[in-house]
C-alpha cells in the first residue's frame, strides 16, 4: 500500500433503460485513491458524493457471493474484489457483464439467467428417495476424496464472467455455457445423483451443450474460482461422444 | 392496485426462508419467496466455518450428544437464551444437516487413520477410527465442548444454500428476486402479507398472504464496520417494529467476532482458530493464555473480542493508519491444510491485502458480525403479538442464542428454524382462511405510495447516504464491544436528533423506478429506528451478559435482569420506542444459571436458582432409572413437530 495519494479516472458505462429516452454513454469520474480502495470502495464514493444515480450490484463485498462482476479494463471480473491499485495508470473503465439483460448501468440480471440454466440442467439431485431418507439414522457414507472434489467444482458463485468471455455464446444464444457445464459436472461427479449418462446426454448432447464448445477457454481464463473448466469440459465431451 | 395472493409468503432467500418455504410448499401451499437478490447470493452463503450438529462421527467428537451442545449453548448465551428452543434446535440439527446431505452438500468427511493436527500450537496426530470413514466430519470451534462443528472446507454456507435454492428450484418454488418488502400489511392484530417494491421498476405490489414469514437476516450495517454484506440492513426487522404491534427482542445482543480483516472487515473464519490459528500482539506473544489459560483462542466469541480489546487498550495492539490491530497467525498450519480447509481465507488475504497466510500473520480486529436479536417470536416462530407473523433465522428472536451466539450455531438455526416453523406455517395456512378486507390492502398502498411521492417532491432536505453514515459512526463509537451509561446516553440522544432529520429526506435524483438513491432514502430512516433500539435497550440494561458489556456494570446480574428485552414501536410521532422486559423462569430451566466459566465468576444470583438446582437433584433421585431422553422429557418437556421427534443415531453408541 503506497501512502502517495493519486486521482484515479474512471469511465463509466451509463444507461438506464427504465428512463425514457436515455442514451448509452460513457461518463468520467475522478476519485482521489485512497490505499486498499477496492472498485467496491470507489463505486459507492462516486454513488455517494457525485451521483446518486448510478447503479452497480454489490451484496458480499468479499469475492463471495458472485454478484458484482463487471468488465474492468477488458476482463471479466468480481470488481470487489480487484484493487485499485492494480491499474498503473490509474484509468479504469467500467463495462456491464456482455451476454446477460441489462438492469442499468453496471447492474444486469445474472440472477435470471442462473436460474434458467438450474432448470435446464436440472440443478439438483436426481434420487427418487431423497425425500423420504431417513435422518435419524447415520448418513450415507461418501469418500472423503469424492466429496473434496465435488466441492472443487460447487465453488462456482455463478457470477456469470464464464459466459460472457464464452466465443460461443456470443454466436448462439442458447448456448448452455461453461456455468452450465460445470454445474452439470458436479452432478454427475455426484454418487448421490442417480442419473445415466444417457439423461445427462440429452441436456448438453448437443451443438447448444457440449458439442458446441469450441474449447477457447475464455472461461477458464476469467473464472474468479478457478474452477477446472478444461478439464471438465474435456471429461464432458468424451462421456458425451461414447453415448452418441 | 397491483395484488398478488398466495398461502405462504415469506420474505428473505437465505437460508431460513427458503427452508421455511421449502416446508410449506412440501406440506402442499402455495408459496413465494421474495429477495432483494438472486437468492443464491444471500449472506448465508458467506458462512465459511461451519454447522453445529453433535454426530460425534470423528475422534474429537466422539461422546458427543443433543445433551453436550444443549450445554454448550444454554452457557454461550449467558444463560440468556430461552431453553425450551434451545432444546428443540439441538435434537434437530442432525436431523438437518442429513437431510441436507441428501440433498446434495459435499460435506467433509471422515478419513479413516492417522492425521496431523495443530492443538493449543502443537503439532498432534490422531486417528480416525476405520469405522466412522466416509461419515461427514466437524471441526473445533469456539466455546464448545466438542469438535461439533461440520463443513465442507470454509465455504460451508455456501454449498448449504446452494443445496437449499437448488432444492427449491427443483419443487418449482417462485423466488421473486429484486423485490422489497417495505410495509407489512395488518388488520385487526393479524398479519396479511406485505407492501413490496420491485427494485428495478419501482412499481408497488400488495403480497397478500395467509401466512407471512421475516427471513430478512441480520442487521450488522448498523455499524461501520461489519463482516455482514451490505444489504444486511434490518429492514425486515424494521417493517415488524413499525406495525406498532409486533415485538423485536433482545436487540441489545449483538456480537463482535474475533477476527475480521483491518481495515475492510471481511470475515477470517473461526474455522482459523478451531483448527489451530492463534492470535499474537505487537510483540508477536501469544497472549490468549494469560487471560483465558483454558479455552485460550478458543473462547466463546464475545469473551475473545473483549480479551484482544484489553489486550489493545494496553498498547499491545499493532498501530497502523487505520488504527490498532492484532495478528492472527495459520502459518503454522502449514500450506496444504490452508489450500484445502482455509481456501476462502486465503483467497480474502490474497486480494485484499495482498499477503498470503501461509507465510505471512492477518492483521484482524474485533467487528461486529451477528444480530442477536430480532422479531421475537414463540417456539412455534410465530410473534406472540401479531398473529399470522412469523420469523426465522438471523431475523427472529426464537432466541436459541441469548446474549451470544455460538460459532456454527447459527447457520444450523437457520435450518432448524426453517424446518420446524416451516411446519407451523404450514399449520397455520391449513387453520386459518384468508380473511382480510381490501380497503386495508388498499390503505396500506396508499400509505407507502404515499411516502414515495414525498421523497420525489421533496426540493430541500436531507442526504439519505450522510445520515446513514452518522448513524452507522454513533453506533460504532458509542454502542460497540464495551459500553458504559455516558455513551450510552448520548448515543441515543443522538439518534432522537437524526430519526427527526430522516423525516426530511431529499433526493437529487428524483425518479421512482431503479434508483439507489430512493432505496436509500427508503431504508435510512427504518434503520435508524432500529439502531434506538439497540441503543436504548443497552442503555436500560445495567448489567453485562454475553456480548452485551457495560463497563459500569461489570456483573452479569440475574436477580434483575434474567429477562428478554422487548421493544415496540407504537406511536409513529413518539421520539423513542417502548421497552418492557419479560421474565425468564428459572423454575422451567433444564439448566439452571451458573458460570461460563471464563475469567472470575461475579454473578449475583437469582434466588430461584438454588431452588431449582435442589428441584433437579430431586427430580433425579426420585427417578434413578431415567435415561437421557426421559430426564429430559422430565425436567424440559418441549413442543416439537411429529416427525422431528425421532432420537438420532451416532457412530458406535446407536440410539443411545
Ligand atoms: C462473514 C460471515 C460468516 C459467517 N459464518 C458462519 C459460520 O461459519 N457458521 C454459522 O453458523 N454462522 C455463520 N455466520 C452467520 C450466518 O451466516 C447467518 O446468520 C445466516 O446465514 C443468516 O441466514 P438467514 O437466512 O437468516 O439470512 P440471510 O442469508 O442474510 O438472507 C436474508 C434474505 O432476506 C432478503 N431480504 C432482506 N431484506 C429484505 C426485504 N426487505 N424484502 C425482501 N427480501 C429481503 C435478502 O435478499 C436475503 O435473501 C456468518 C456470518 C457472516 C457475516
Ligand atoms: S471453452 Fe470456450 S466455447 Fe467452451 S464454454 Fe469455455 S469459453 Fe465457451
Ligand atoms: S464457473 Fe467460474 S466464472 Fe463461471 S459463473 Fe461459476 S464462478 Fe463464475
Ligand atoms: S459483492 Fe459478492 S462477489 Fe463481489
Amino acid at each position: 500500500m503506497s501512502d502517495q495519494e493519486r486521482v484515479l479516472k474512471f469511465q463509466i458505462f451509463r444507461y438506464n433503460p427504465q428512463k425514457k429516452g436515455d442514451k448509452p454513454r460513457m461518463v468520467t469520474y475522478e476519485v482521489t485513491e485512497a490505499p486498499g480502495m477496492t472498485i467496491f470502495i470507489a463505486l459507492n464514493e462516486i454513488r455517494e458524493q457525485q451521483d446518486p444515480s448510478i447503479q452497480f450490484d454489490f451484496v458480499c463485498r468479499a469475492g463471495i457471493c458472485g454478484s458484482c462482476a463487471m468488465v474492468v479494463n477488458g476482463q471479466p471480473t468480481l470488481a470487489c474484489r480487484t484493487l485499485t491499485s492494480k491499474y498503473e495508470d490509474g484509468q479504469i473503465k467500467l463495462l456491464p457483464l456482455p451476454g446477460f439483460e441489462l438492469i442499468g448501468d453496471l447492474s444486469v440480471n445474472t440472477g435470471k439467467f442462473m436460474r434458467v440454466m438450474s432448470e435446464r440442467v436440472e440443478s439438483w439431485i436426481h434420487d427418487k428417495y431423497a425425500d423420504e431418507v431417513n435422518f435419524e439414522k447415520l448418513e450415507e457414507r461418501m469418500d472423503p476424496d469424492v466429496a473434496d472434489e465435488i466441492y472443487e467444482l460447487e465453488r462456482c458463485v455463478e457470477c456469470g464472467c464464464c459466459v460472457s468471455a464464452c466465443a460461443t455464446k456470443r454466436m448462439r444464444p442458447d448456448f448452455l455455457s461453461a456455468v452450465g457445464f460445470m454445474r452439470l459436472a458436479r452432478y454427475a461427479l455426484d454418487p448421490r445423483d442417480k442419473r445415466s449418462d444417457e439423461e445427462f446426454y440429452e441436456i448438453i448432447g448437443d451443438d447448444d451443450g457440449v458439442f458446441g464448445c469450441m474449447t477457447l477457454l475464455g472461461c477458464e481464463d476469467y473464472c474468479p474460482k478457478d474452477l477446472p473448466h478444461q478439464t471438465r469440459i474435456a471429461y464432458l465431451r468424451r462421456k458425451m461422444a461414447l453415448v452418441r | 392496485m397491483k395484488v398478488i395472493y398466495t398461502d405462504s409468503l415469506v420474505i428473505g432467500g437465505g437460508l431460513a426462508g427458503l427452508r421455511v418455504a421449502i416446508a410449506s410448499m412440501q406440506r402442499g401451499f402455495d408459496t413465494i419467496v421474495l429477495s432483494l437478490i438472486p437468492a443464491k447470493r444471500s449472506h448465508s452463503a458467506a458462512a465459511q466455518g461451519g454447522m453445529q450438529a453433535s454426530l460425534g462421527a470423528c475422534i474429537k467428537g466422539e461422546g458427543d450428544d443433543e445433551d453436550i451442545h444443549f450445554s454448550d449453548t444454554v452457557k454461550g448465551s449467558d444463560w440468556g437464551c430461552d431453553q425450551d428452543v434451545a432444546r428443540m434446535f439441538v435434537n434437530t440439527s442432525p436431523k438437518a444437516i442429513r437431510q441436507l446431505a441428501a440433498w446434495g452438500v459435499p460435506w467433509s468427511r471422515v478419513r479413516g487413520g492417522d492425521r496431523d493436527v495443530i492443538i493449543n500450537g502443537e503439532k498432534v496426530t490422531i486417528t480416525e477410527k476405520n469405522e466412522a470413514h466416509g461419515l461427514i466430519t466437524s471441526r473445533d470451534f469456539g466455546g464448545t465442548k466438542k469438535w461439533r462443528t461440520c463443513f465442507t472446507s470454509d465455504g460451508t454456507g455456501h454449498t448449504m444454500l446452494y443445496a437449499m435454492d437448488n432444492k427449491a428450484i427443483q419443487m418449482g418454488i417462485p423466488i421473486h428476486e429484486r423485490k422489497e418488502a417495505i410495509a407489512l400489511i395488518h388488520e385487526d392484530g393479524v398479519c396479511y402479507g406485505a407492501i413490496v417494491r420491485d427494485l428495478i421498476t419501482g412499481e408497488l405490489t400488495a403480497y397478500v398472504a395467509k401466512a407471512t414469514t421475516i427471513a430478512t437476516g441480520g442487521y450488522g450495517r448498523l455499524y461501520a464496520v461489519t463482516t455482514n454484506a451490505v444489504i444486511s440492513e434490518g429492514i425486515g426487522n424494521a417493517i415488524a417494529l413499525e406495525t406498532g404491534i409486533a415485538t423485536l427482542g433482545n436487540m441489545e445482543a449483538v456480537q463482535f467476532h474475533p477476527t475480521a480483516i483491518v481495515p475492510v472487515g471481511i470475515l477470517t473464519t473461526e474455522g482459523c482458530r478451531g483448527d489451530g490459528g492463534l492470535l499474537l500482539d505487537k510483540d508477536g506473544y501469544r497472549f490468549m493464555p494469560d487471560y483465558e489459560p483454558d479455552k485460550k483462542e478458543l473462547a466463546s466469541r464475545d469473551v475473545v473480542s473483549r480479551r484482544m480489546t484489553e489486550h489493545m487498550r494496553k498498547g499491545k495492539g499493532v498501530p497502523s493508519r487505520y488504527g490498532d490491530h492484532l495478528w492472527l497467525d495459520i502459518t503454522l498450519l502449514g500450506r496444504k491444510h490452508i489450500e484445502k480447509n482455509l481456501r476462502e481465507v486465503k483467497e480474502i488475504c490474497e486480494y485484499f491485502l495482498g499477503i498470503d497466510p501461509v507465510e505471512e500473520y492477518i492483521p484482524v480486529r474485533p467487528t461486529q458480525h451477528y444480530s442477536m436479536g430480532g422479531i421475537r417470536t414463540k417456539a412455534t416462530g410465530e410473534s406472540p403479538a401479531l398473529k399470522g407473523l412469523f420469523s426465522a433465522g438471523e431475523a427472529a428472536c426464537w432466541d436459541m442464542h441469548g446474549f451470544n451466539r455460538l460459532g456454527g450455531n447459527s447457520v444450523a438455526e437457520t435450518v432448524v428454524a426453517g424446518m420446524i416453523v416451516g411446519e407451523y406455517v404450514a399449520d397455520y395456512c391449513s387453520a386459518n382462511p384468508l380473511n382480510v378486507s381490501t380497503s386495508t390492502i388498499q390503505q396500506f398502498m396508499k400509505q407507502e405510495e404515499k411516502k414515495i411521492t414525498d421523497l420525489l417532491v421533496r426540493d430541500f432536505g436531507e442526504n439519505p447516504f450522510q445520515l446513514k453514515a452518522e448513524m452507522q459512526k454513533i453506533m460504532m463509537d458509542k454502542v460497540g464491544i464495551f459500553r458504559n451509561g455516558e455513551d450510552l446516553e448520548q448515543a441515543v440522544e443522538e439518534l432522537k436528533v437524526l430519526s427527526q432529520r430522516a423525516k426530511k429526506i431529499a433526493l437529487r435524483n428524483r425518479i421512482s423506478s431503479s434508483n439507489p438513491e430512493l432505496v436509500e432514502a427508503i431504508r435510512v430512516p427504518k434503520m435508524i429506528k432500529l439502531a434506538q433500539c439497540v441503543a436504548y435497550g443497552a442503555m436500560l440494561r445495567t448489567e453485562s451478559r454475553g456480548a452485551h458489556a457495560r463497563e459500569d456494570y461489570p456483573e452479569r446480574n440475574d436477580r434483575d435482569w434474567l429477562k428478554r428485552t422487548l421493544t415496540t414501536w407504537k406511536d409513529d410521532f413518539s421520539d423513542l420506542p417502548e421497552v418492557t422486559y419479560e421474565d425468564l423462569d428459572v423454575m422451567k430451566m433444564e439448566m439452571p444459571p451458573g458460570s461460563r466459566g471464563y475469567g472470575v465468576d461475579n454473578t449475583v444470583q437469582h434466588p430461584d436458582t438454588v431452588r431449582r438446582e435442589q428441584e433437579i437433584q430431586e427430580i433425579k433421585k426420585t427417578n434413578p432409572g431415567a435415561d437421557r431422553y426421559e430426564l429430559q422429557e422430565l425436567l424440559n418437556p418441549i413442543l416439537i413437530p411429529e416427525k422431528f421427534k425421532g432420537k438420532n443415531e451416532r457412530i458406535g453408541r446407536g440410539f443411545k
